[in-house]
């Protein structure tokens, strides 16, 4: 039988639509519009991805990516990162079933991931500068310092969000707010995992093709 | 090391009659309006009620006066513009010398698109879509706020380069290398840049507050099909907006690291690439025109079938048409630069896609056309707005169209046969889009009508003095006169632009008329007052509450069975007449709290941008950690709503009936 008959058989007048449901709930709303504030926020990227694709090869008689990228850390940073996205799952979960201890260990190990990832961006930053490929020298290296800045700057963002979110638990506990803004961190350092996985690809490892 | 960074005495010109009498005068109606509020005792009220508002209506209505007001500014630098075209041909120069005529093109087109006409346009979403959806607000209240006070924050700074420093001179795209450190060493385009940053994050705001409101905040039963043309046509400006507004931001960041820190992407040196600004900015920049216009169509739409008196002609593709303009807008923005450069085949592309868009945008007059066709058409305000537009943006649409060939575009870049066309189809679309919504919204947002004689003397001196302005510009264009001239030699030019000034005069007319409607439609607001809620026999829900609606918009969330819900429940009603009516019950209801947040953020916004803008780098400091602390307050309140007892409701609602039954 086909999937038209299928369908038919359904009589879609006789079930409620989505589209017709009425408002939906605070939480789905919060959430969806969180959601699109990432796409938002992913677009910014794009943007600074096409700039970075544009000047990659504007090197200005200055170093390329194969001379500066040091990929043992960036393996580092991207496990760092990875796992932070993990543990910051079971933190939902802790969320998710009222476990208040569990929920701060969680927040503690991602902390500290989030923020070890962040050392050893700002190692290899620092050590790039020092030996003179500044983001003053060429545009490869300004929008490389750009580009990933922009996402480094975002994990520090989340660092302070999740400070602040630890706060919020301990004097306010788990209340709805409280809920929805935990979720939205959730998403957001999710989110930042994904642009990271597009900035492994195609900074360092296309970055250090021969 | 300087406290006051690049600050002195010397940024506020002294020596420049013209600059510091506009300044003079700004600051005396700030004065006069303050001092007028602290006469009277309105602060307490101003701010309890409007400042800290989180009401979308409120807001919207806020959101309109900004425009208005910045509109009057805009205005004003158009009317120097062309004062100064008029005389200053062969040898003379004119009254306004080079370094301040290209601040004023500057500051004309930055003001009319980003702080009159974005903000126009939201601030009708903002007041309408709610209303029009059956939901009780926005889908973020105190988000909505931010947003608005971060636009009047970017208006401040721009009207405080009025005073201190000077504003940009590279024109509103501010295109490097010419906005670059090296030839724009001063303040005026970090002015611009911040003002732009700053306004731009509440735009961005806002479309995501509108998709999330339009999506996930229609009464029961609105599905996609019953929803309001005006509704489809926010959505897609807030999608368009959530979709290139970053990449604004992402690009004037550039611009900023560029000034700010030696950085070279759009610079000569280091490899940079200025032509990529070009691409970046336009794919922000065309899609933004639609985000302007797509409102303003959707005005068109519910003024058409309300003055009618019949549903809208072809409402599925009315909807598809909107949808395709906002995928296809992304897809053309390479027209504005054919001269650069980029080989036919790029260039054919995006004159083909260009002409492409033209189509769903014909689709759209026709529908309009076939609605009118057989209706029995009120002549109202509104309507002979939607008149003049159809009419004036077809003219201006098919000039688009003619530029959109490359080989023609290769003669008309730059010229002023390009200002016509923008302004043909800016003025003739978002404008009078804008003048039909005020008119037509008018009595909904303050419970009476405007005046219908100074509305229509209004209109039609915008539409003559349009087509006296403008019209000689394209005549112009096609004579070789480029765009921004501060002087030009050829004689023969200058009979047209004393035309086009003229036509600015009879504009000026229209401004004019418009004010004066205010002002008598208020002192005779008892005689223009309108007790139903729905005085022009309306289509959609927004009638079908009262005017102005209470802070809960329906006492009960309306059902809706159809497109065109409130006619529709009209039918029935009047169907049903003699049936006893059922007594309504009255629930509690929740509604967002006020808060000061959006206007101390938008505050110490101000305080971060001018910082930065001098380079005082403490005080950009305390600005930012002032905001974040404000956020963090509005984090940790203790409480976020209140609930509004059902017997209020309830009173309110039966004194409405009664107000309607006598």
């Amino acid at each position: 039988m086909n999937v038209a008959v299928a369908i038919e058989t359904l009589q879609p007048e006789s079930l409620p639509s989505a589209s017709e449901a009425g408002p939906a709930s605070k939480r789905v709303v919060v959430a969806y519009g969180f959601w699109i504030f990432l796409l938002s926020d992913i677009v910014m990227f794009s943007a600074l991805f096409a700039a970075y694709a544009v000047l990659v090869r504007s090197t200005a008689g200055g170093p390329t990516g194969a001379d500066l990228f040091n990929q043992a850390s960036v393996a580092i940073q991207t496990a760092c990162l990875l796992v932070s996205s993990f543990t910051c799952g079971m933190m939902s979960l802790a969320v998710d079933s009222r476990r208040r201890g569990a929920t701060y260990a969680f927040a503690v190990l991602t902390f500290v991931l989030g923020a070890a990832f962040l050392a050893f961006e700002l190692r290899d930053f620092s050590g790039m500068i020092a030996s003179g490929a500044t983001p003053q020298h060429s545009a490869f290296l300004s929008a490389y310092f750009t580009l990933v800045g922009c996402h480094g700057l975002h994990v520090t963002v989340g660092l302070v969000w999740l400070a602040v979110m630890m706060a919020q638990v301990a004097i306010m506990g788990f209340r709805a707010t409280v809920e929805r803004r935990l979720r939205c961190f959730a998403l957001f350092w999710h989110a930042l995992d994904i642009v990271w996985i597009w900035l492994f690809t195609v900074v360092f490892l296309m970055g250090v093709r021969p | 090391m300087n406290l006051l960074g690049k600050l002195s005495w010397s940024a506020i010109p002294f020596d420049q009659p013209i600059v510091m009498g506009a300044s003079a005068f700004m600051a005396l109606v700030v004065a006069l309006v303050l001092g007028w509020i602290t006469l009277k005792g309105y602060w307490r009220y101003l701010w309890d009620e409007w400042l800290t508002s989180v009401d979308h209506k409120r807001i919207g209505v806020m959101y309109c006066l900004l425009a208005l007001v910045m509109m009057l500014r805009g205005f004003a630098d158009a009317i120097m513009m062309r004062a100064q075209q008029a005389v200053a041909a062969g040898g003379a120069q004119g009254y306004l010398p080079p370094e301040h005529f290209d601040q004023i093109f500057t500051a004309h087109g930055a003001i009319m698109i980003f702080f009159m006409a974005m903000p126009f346009v939201i601030g009708l979403m903002n007041f309408v879509l709610p209303l029009q959806l059956g939901s009780r607000d926005v889908a973020f209240p105190t988000l909505n706020s931010v947003s608005f006070w971060l636009t009047a924050a970017g208006a401040l700074l721009i009207n405080i380069s009025l005073v201190v420093g000077e504003f940009a001179k590279t024109g509103w795209w501010a295109y490097p290398p010419l906005s670059g450190l090296q030839l724009s060493p001063g303040v005026g385009v970090d002015y611009y840049l911040w003002a732009v940053q700053i306004s731009g994050i509440g735009t961005l705001m806002t479309g995501i507050n509108f998709v999330a409101t339009i999506l996930k905040m229609r009464a029961p039963g609105m599905g996609y099909m019953r929803m309001p043309v005006f509704c489809w046509t926010s959505l897609a400006t807030s999608l368009l907006i959530v979709a290139v507004f970053p990449v604004l931001t992402a690009t004037f960041g550039m611009l900023l690291l560029d000034r700010y820190l030696g950085f070279h992407f759009f610079t000569i040196e280091g490899h940079g690439n200025p032509m990529m600004y070009a691409n970046l900015f336009w794919i922000w920049g065309h899609p933004e025109v639609y985000i302007l216009i797509l409102p303003a169509f959707g005005v068109f739409s519910e003024v058409v079938a309300t003055f009618s008196g019949k549903p809208l002609f072809g409402y599925r593709s009315m909807v598809a048409a909107t949808m395709a303009i906002c995928v296809l807008s992304l897809l053309v923005w390479l027209h504005h630069f054919f001269t650069m450069g980029a080989g036919a085949n790029v260039n054919g592309f995006f004159g083909v896609m260009t002409m492409i868009i033209a189509v769903p945008t014909g689709v759209k007059v026709f529908n309009w056309l076939f609605t009118m066709y057989g209706g029995r058409v009120r002549f109202t305000v509104p309507v002979l707005w939607t008149i003049g537009f159809m009419v004036t943006f077809v003219i201006g649409g098919m000039t688009g169209v003619l530029m959109a060939v490359p080989p023609a575009d290769f003669q008309l870049h730059n010229s002023l046969f390009l200002v016509a066309h923008f302004h043909n189809v800016i003025i003739g679309g978002v404008v009078f889009g804008v003048m039909a919504a005020y008119n037509y919204w008018f009595p909904k947002a303050f419970g009476f009508k405007l005046d219908e004689r100074w509305g229509s003397a209004s209109f039609w001196c915008w539409l003559v003095g349009f087509y006296v302005a403008f019209m000689p510009l394209y005549v112009l264009g096609l004579m070789g006169m480029t765009r921004r001239m501060q002087h030009y030699d050829n004689p023969a030019w200058q009979p047209w632009l004393v035309v086009a000034a003229v036509g600015a005069v009879v504009i000026l007319g229209g401004v004019v008329c418009q004010v004066v409607q205010l002002v008598v439609s208020i002192r005779r607001r008892d005689q223009y007052r309108d007790a139903t809620g729905d005085p022009w026999h309306g289509r959609t829900l927004e009638w079908s509450t009262v005017s102005p609606p209470p802070a809960w918009n329906f006492a009960v969330l309306p059902q809706v069975a159809d497109l065109d819900a409130w006619w529709g429940r009209k039918q029935a009603m009047r169907a049903n007449q003699d049936q006893p009516a059922r007594a309504r019950e009255y629930r509690p209801i929740e509604m967002p709290k006020n808060s000061a947040t959006g206007f101390v953020i938008a505050f110490f916004a101000v305080v971060t941008g001018f910082a930065l803008i001098w380079h005082i780098w403490w005080m950009a400091s305390l600005g930012l950690l002032g905001a974040f602390v404000t956020v963090l307050a509005f984090a940790f309140r203790a409480q976020e709503e209140v609930e509004i007892p059902a017997e209020q409701i309830a009173r309110f609602a039966r004194a409405h009936q009664a107000e309607v039954a006598a």
